[in-house]
């Protein structure tokens, strides 16, 4: 009861405090949400410049008072750019890359998270430590190694290299690990008791209460294939393994002075519609999971 | 427990991670520390026979190399410059929009955008607002075909365009483009830290504050900042690792040449020393200045640490 009215004074107080400063709180929320309008219109900006440059002929790109709606529609720069970047090839592989890598980076993060939150063994908690502190290494140190390690091992140019050095993620096995912690202990036993296999328990009952993780697991390692850039120009630089970041960059490779604009923005928006796609439809997940992770992939 | 018995089970099911793991993460460590003690080391004279002497010579000298210093400049500069105006103006926009019902997930979602991009192809489309199409050298028949979108808001407000990356463009011009595009991409993630972190910062705080009719300057800096500063201090730690590790938002807008065309190079960073050490078969170097990487970080994190638990309340 007293709390009840502890609660009910401390409304009424508020509610003297909010008509007392509602006429500031006019102003306020005004310059709160012009603030937030232009900055919007600035984080926006280069994607409009994008779409509609990508839209423009090189003619009207290149006149001197700039047009902010392209006068023609040209399509047909998506058509030039796909043929000219040979995109259709690029996708094809990241698609590849991307599809096998996570499958089996989930497969071997499921098993190892299961391990580490489930079964006990000598060593684990070293273990572990062990795993989590290499996290704090530049990747940069281990490309060096790694990429005389794929060269011997015969790996250059081909899928393999692009999948198999980073099928292990620490961090994944480490958040999912969290997640399986939180499973009552006793289900798992209970299993144990019905004779249920580790693998049947892992489907059936792990797997289910650990989705949301597994799909930001997978979003990320997907994104982290259409991104990346530097370990496929080192190693699968032939033009048939690249993937579609190397392939953009290649393809068009310059930036500044006198360039097709309209044909390399409609080539630059192919290239990120599949990314912004995926985030309409999970935002989500794909929220939740760059907040715990804060890895750009 | 009863699966004490079972320990060779949890080794079968860690088998891959393990393998895995010793030979692209372990087994680099150890050799990386191997070949910067080195003097000179490259692993295609090894297979050659060369045997190599034990020492810092490679530490030397690449921290006597010049190019090294100008990376290592360029690579602080773009840190020192991008953390705090990103920080800050991702409270300013994190703060702003806890503040408001109408609309909030809807600019939450626009101000999340530019972290589903790859920023090599968004690099593409910053040099293309910041390009000139044509020559601003002083000749007579020069011919200014679109000084690029960046340059005509300029002018429109009465300013003059300037060579932000073209030939002739300054370091300043350049690291100005590079700023702006860093922290442009680095906002998102700012942003969503600091926007969860508000949301769990207790209600009664800032009615406490409002009764007693506190400023919403004040309101900030003695409520807002040092309850989110579990937070801040996370996204100021990840932008200062971030930053030193900055390579590819270059790539994506002056190519692989790493700067305008008449100065290819310039705005190198120690990650591109790394990989240019790398492409050139000197890996006592790369490791060298890979191993000078990992130290700057760890420093850098540790002072941060060391800051923060001074001002940090948990």
């Amino acid at each position: 009861m007293a709390d009840n009215n502890i609660v009910v004074m401390h409304e009424r107080q508020m509610n003297k405090v909010k008509t007392a400063s509602k006429v500031g709180g006019v102003a306020g929320k005004v310059l709160t949400y012009l603030f937030l309008t232009i900055m919007a219109l600035i984080i926006l900006f280069p994607f409009y410049w994008m779409i509609i440059s990508s839209l423009k002929t090189l003619d009207e790109y290149r006149m001197s008072v700039p047009t902010f709606w392209p006068r023609v529609v040209m399509f047909s720069n998506y058509a030039e750019a796909f043929t000219v970047g040979k995109l259709g090839r690029l996708f094809l592989n990241t698609v590849i890359v991307g599809l096998v890598s996570t499958l089996l980076s989930l497969v071997i993060t499921v098993i190892s998270a299961f391990a580490f939150a489930r079964l006990e063994f000598k060593g684990k908690n070293i273990l572990f430590a062990g795993l989590l502190a290499t996290m704090m290494i530049p990747g940069e140190l281990f490309t060096i190694t790694n990429y005389g390690t794929v060269t011997s091992l015969g790996w250059k140019n081909t899928y393999t290299v692009l999948i198999v050095p980073f099928l292990v993620s620490v961090f994944y096995i480490y958040l999912l690990r969290q997640n399986f912690l939180q499973i009552p202990n006793e289900l798992y036993l209970a299993a144990k008791v019905d004779g249920t296999s580790d693998i049947k328990y892992l489907w059936k009952v792990m797997i289910p209460l650990a989705l949301p993780t597994l799909i930001s697991i997978t979003i990320l390692k997907m994104t982290g294939a259409w991104n990346s850039y530097i370990w496929p120009r080192l190693v699968a630089n032939d033009g048939v393994h690249s993937l579609i970041t190397n392939g953009l960059r290649n393809a068009f490779t310059e930036t500044t002075g006198d360039v097709n604009y309209p044909v390399q923005m409609a080539a630059v928006a192919l290239v990120s519609a599949p990314l912004f796609i995926v985030f309409i439809f999970l935002r989500k997940y794909i929220m939740k999971g760059v907040s715990r992770s804060g890895i750009k992939g | 427990m009863v699966e004490s018995k079972h320990s060779w089970k949890a080794w079968l099911y860690l088998a891959p991670a393990i393998v895995l793991l010793l030979v692209f993460t372990v087994w680099p460590i150890i050799n990386t520390v191997r070949m910067a003690f080195l003097d000179d080391y490259s692993g295609l004279e090894e297979v050659g026979g060369t045997v190599f002497n034990f020492g810092v010579g490679n530490f030397i000298k690449v921290v006597q190399y010049q190019r090294f210093l100008d990376c290592l400049k360029t690579t602080s500069i773009l840190c020192i410059a991008t953390v705090p105006i990103s920080t800050i103006l991702a409270l300013l926009i994190a703060v702003a929009l806890n503040s408001i019902k109408v609309l909030q997930k809807f600019l939450q979602t626009v101000f999340f955008l530019p972290y589903v991009t790859n920023s090599i192809a968004i690099g593409m489309v910053f040099a293309a607002m910041f390009n000139i199409v044509g020559s601003f050298l002083g000749t007579e028949n020069e011919l200014v075909v679109t000084a690029g979108v960046i340059n005509n808001v300029i002018e429109f407000f009465g300013g003059t365009h300037v060579n932000w990356i073209n030939v002739g463009s300054t370091y300043a011009a350049n690291i100005f483009v590079m700023v702006v595009y860093i922290v442009w991409n680095a906002l998102p993630f700012k942003i969503l830290i600091l926007l969860g972190g508000l949301q769990s910062i207790n209600k009664q705080y800032y009615d406490a504050a409002k009764v007693d009719g506190t400023s919403k300057g004040r309101i900030l800096r003695k409520i807002t900042v040092p309850l989110l500063s579990p937070m801040l201090a996370y996204v100021v730690i990840t932008g200062f690792i971030g930053g030193f590790k900055e390579y590819t938002s270059i790539i994506g807008i002056f190519g692989e040449t790493m700067g305008p065309a008449d100065a290819s190079g310039r705005l190198n960073t120690m990650v591109g020393f790394i990989y240019d050490a790398l492409a050139s078969n000197k890996q006592g170097r790369a490791s060298a200045a890979a191993l000078i990487l990992f130290g700057i970080i760890l420093v850098v994190t540790l002072i941060n640490l060391q800051v923060s638990k001074k001002k940090v309340h948990y």
